[in-house]
């Protein structure tokens, strides 16, 4: 069979034994609502905090779904001896790691909808001004920030260290990144930080699409970055990937 | 003349400047069963490990089907079935979906459902992976190896933790391969396996081969027909080189004082006794 199909083929064995941890899947998707819920009703439901609540929660479920998934899900088939049962046989590792980075998108994809959605209709912020640029920014991210998180994995020692690797990342970028609040008074150097790593490039993607609608042309040095670390991420994933 | 399966010649491996395997050379020919024996850490599983193309050796020469498997050739890959010493699954998914998804990648691959019952895990194809016995994966790790339709097949330690009636079973799975042909390269502790399934086996310790040949032919070297029968409710055993000696003399004596030898029985140096001698020489030095 076609790589592609292949690709496919893994992509819906991941999907259908994700279903099948019905627990984890409902909190996987509430999780960024929770957030929403929560922060909202702490700032008091005023539109211009919702304005940057939706697309930073937007952002960093992009994160959750790809980078924190993705360094777990690689560090467990390591350990549990999968990716080295699955080296064996003449599965293509470009189909293999394609359904799992496509398994992990497609909860991207609905977890910015969901967020999306729920910005829209209980918080009655206007539908997104410009969906291509929302889709480009989501198809961008997810690449940068799944081979990140593979990348990452090689780093990560046993799945027992896994939450402490990826933590160290997640948590100190998703409050300088203008997740929760306008970062636009951040001083000098942790706004330097920021700009550097990814995800405020994707938030603020997210709040152009979204809220804002000034037109792609005007956040091309987000997207330049954010395909920079992309590009930067698959080379890491690959040149250090350890099957074992 | 088909070249032979897999060729082994002056294979090494070091860990860390540690050398495990230090020089073996073998060959398995083309549907033959070949057995890897050795006590632990005497370096089957390197050994066996390079030749699925997970390790890079040190020094030496091996093949195939003809290929060097350290280049991954995907090819090779298409036709070698690989059963880990340990390896997990895909705990949520069931004995039938994780054998159908493992045929999908091969290009000739046997019916999943028949693979299922060939393995004796039929009644278990919508257990989940995860419940299964510890046996009962071992098993399953037996099907997805061999869904493919292999040609070669390795195994290592195959029927480590079945129970009598599992380890019959693979027996059997051995055997149907053979019969198709397939060459297998298997690794055990088991003695009276090696024994039953294999043409051929090579003892391995501390990383060199100790004896080579078929599990008959394996010269006995000090290991001696033994001799044993009761007497006056104490069980006497003797070792011999010349068994047909020792019999008519104790016979003999026996029938000189006109009594009878109890329980009187001989038996052949086994693979064992060959297997414990040539391990423990080698340890000694
Ligand atoms: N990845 C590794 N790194 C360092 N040393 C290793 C590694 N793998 C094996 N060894 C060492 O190499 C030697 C041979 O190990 P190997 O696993 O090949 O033995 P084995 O014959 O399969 O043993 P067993 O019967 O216990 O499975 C051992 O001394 C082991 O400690
Ligand atoms: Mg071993």
């Amino acid at each position: 069979m076609s790589t592609r199909v292949l690709l496919w083929r893994q992509f819906r064995f991941e999907r259908r034994l994700f279903w099948r941890n019905p627990s984890a899947a409902f909190f996987n998707f509430m999780l960024p609502l929770i957030f929403l819920f929560l922060i909202a009703s702490v700032f008091g439901h005023k539109t211009k905090d919702l304005n940057t609540l939706v697309p930073g929660i937007s952002g960093m479920a992009v994160m959750t779904t790809t980078f924190t998934a993705l360094a777990f899900n690689i560090t467990f088939l390591r350990e549990q001896g999968i990716l080295k049962r699955m080296r064996g046989t003449p599965m293509p590792p470009v189909a293999y790691f394609g359904g799992l980075l496509l398994n992990a998108v497609t909860n991207a994809v609905v977890q910015v909808s969901l967020v999306v959605v729920v910005g829209h209709v209980i918080y009655g912020l206007h539908w997104p001004r410009d969906w291509l640029e929302l889709a480009l920014f989501t198809l961008v991210g997810v690449v940068a920030f799944g081979s990140l998180g593979i990348a990452l994995s090689h780093a990560i020692p046993n799945f027992d260290a896994a939450p402490a690797y990826v933590n160290a990342v997640f948590l100190p970028m998703i409050f300088i990144s203008g997740t929760f609040y306008s970062t636009s008074s951040l001083p000098g150097a942790l706004d330097a930080a920021a700009r550097a790593l990814p995800l405020k490039h994707v938030i603020d993607g997210f709040r152009a699409a979204i809220v804002t609608g000034s037109g792609l042309g005007h956040h091309l040095g987000a997207l330049a970055a954010l395909a920079a670390w992309a590009v930067g991420g698959v080379a890491l994933a690959v040149r250090f990937f350890r099957w074992e | 003349m088909l070249e032979p399966a897999i060729t082994v010649h002056g294979l090494r491996k070091s860990y860390d400047g540690v050398e495990a395997v230090k020089g073996i050379s073998f060959e398995v020919a083309r549907g033959e069963v070949f057995g890897l024996l050795g006590p632990n850490g005497a370096g089957k599983t390197t050994t066996v490990e390079i030749l699925e193309g997970y390790r890079q050796r040190t020094a030496g020469e091996i093949a195939v089907l003809g290929i060097d498997p350290e280049t991954r050739d995907l090819e090779l890959r298409r036709h070698v079935g690989i059963v880990l010493q340990s390896t997990g699954f895909y705990t949520r998914a069931t004995v039938r979906e994780s054998v159908e998804h493992m045929a999908v990648a091969y290009p000739n691959p046997r019916d999943p459902a028949e693979t299922i019952e060939l393995v004796g895990l039929r009644g278990k194809e919508d257990q989940r992976v995860g419940r299964l016995s510890g046996g009962q994966q071992r098993r399953l790790d037996l099907a997805l190896a061999l869904v493919g339709d292999p040609s070669v097949i390795f195994l290592d330690e195959p029927t480590t933790g079945f129970d009598p009636a599992a380890r019959r079973t693979a027996w059997g799975v051995v055997r149907a391969l053979k019969d198709l042909g397939k060459t297998v390269l298997l690794t055990t502790h088991y003695l009276d396996e090696a024994q039953s399934l294999a043409d051929r086996v090579a003892i391995i310790k501390d990383g060199l081969i100790v004896a080579q040949g078929p599990p008959s032919e394996l010269s006995p070297g000090r290991a001696r027909y033994r001799v044993a029968y009761d007497e006056n409710g104490r069980r006497v055993e003797l070792e011999t080189d010349e068994p047909t000696e020792l019999l008519h003399r104790l016979t003999g004596e026996a029938l000189a004082r006109g009594e009878r030898l109890q329980n009187l029985s001989v038996s052949r140096p086994t693979l064992e006794d060959v297997y414990l001698e040539l391990t423990a020489e080698a340890a000694e030095q």
